[in-house]
């Protein structure tokens, strides 16, 4: 965006970094097209070896999820002070329709709510438009706490409480 | 070869690499599988390519969601009474331990083949069954 304010462009740039730090994303060759403070956009090109069907060329569903789940763990970023180790607590995708094969899949994702120890987060995979959604996903994540504290370790800010507002 | 083919060769010999090998995806992010028995198990051996968290180092959640949906399409394809390829109509998946990078085991159960659909359920660990690093369950279109 034209007009991006200064906290845009650190959650632009720890998007990026985020994105860097994991191989299996390399070798898919994702990319950040966009990330502020309402989301992030990440882009999964097309290639031979993602596909699930050799007949149609379409990819696998698993590429789908991996999307997804990219995705909604680099939004984590948007809607937190620091970058937190945040792990995936849970993923549902609905599959609403097929991706055409040879071409770029995106996807649209934001958390919608943030708790001291829970970020829950949706979004969409699509081609052409946003409104034109392929597939539909809910993740959660926990929160860790910070990646780095004040000596570079891993700092624990929230007392020693269990993940989860209610879970045991 | 047809699927058909592949499937009655896989079901006989209970070697399922053949078949798994036929999706392009599966080859990538390395799906073995046998059958034990009647019961179909399947294995991602560790693989540096399929790392989500390079610190721990942890398998992408992404790529053990990607093995789990595989297998359960496979697992569904060899149980079915006529075999189709099944298209995924939603996947829920539960993350209950990160899966270092180790060999990751998988096992389906087919809950219900309607006539239109079919619920599967897969369970996916490491050292020891009883110990899962994820559980998950698939809808498919048939």
């Amino acid at each position: 965006m034209a007009n991006s304010s200064p906290d845009d462009q650190k959650i632009l740039i720890m998007a990026q970094q985020f994105l860097k730090a994991i191989p299996h994303c390399h070798k898919l060759g994702m990319t950040i097209v966009s990330a502020d403070s309402t989301g992030v956009v990440v882009e999964l090109p097309w290639s031979e070896d993602i596909v699930g069907n050799p007949e149609t060329g379409v990819i696998h569903s698993g590429v789908v999820t991996t999307l997804m789940d990219s995705a909604c763990g680099i939004s984590t970023v948007t809607a937190l002070p620091e970058p937190e180790m945040c792990p995936t607590l849970d993923l549902r995708i609905d599959h609403m329709g097929k991706p055409e094969p040879g071409r770029p899949l995106y996807a649209s994702v934001a958390p919608y709510r943030v708790t001291s120890n829970i970020i829950f987060t949706r979004g969409t995979a699509w081609q052409n438009s946003p409104d034109e959604p392929i597939a539909h996903c809910v993740g959660t994540f926990m929160r860790l706490g910070k990646m780095f504290g004040p000596k570079g370790k891993v700092s624990q800010p929230k007392s020693k409480s269990e993940p989860g507002d209610s879970a045991s | 070869m047809s699927l058909e083919q592949e499937l009655k060769l896989a079901r006989e010999s209970g070697q399922l690499d053949a078949l798994i090998n036929t999706i392009p995806y599966a080859r990538m992010i390395g799906v073995k599988g046998q059958l034990v028995g009647d019961e179909a198990l399947f294995l991602l051996p560790a693989n540096k390519d399929n790392i989500g968290n390079p610190i721990l180092p942890a398998i992408h959640g992404g790529v053990i969601g990607g093995f789990m949906e595989t297998a359960a399409a496979i697992h569904l394809m060899l149980f079915m009474d006529q075999p189709k390829v099944p298209a995924i109509i939603d996947f829920s998946l539960d993350y209950l331990r990160s899966a270092q990078l180790k060999d990751t085991f998988a096992e389906c159960r087919l809950h219900r083949q309607g006539r239109r659909v079919a619920n599967v359920s897969i369970t996916a660990w490491q050292s020891h069954r009883d110990v899962p690093v994820a559980t998950g369950r698939v809808h498919f279109r048939i």
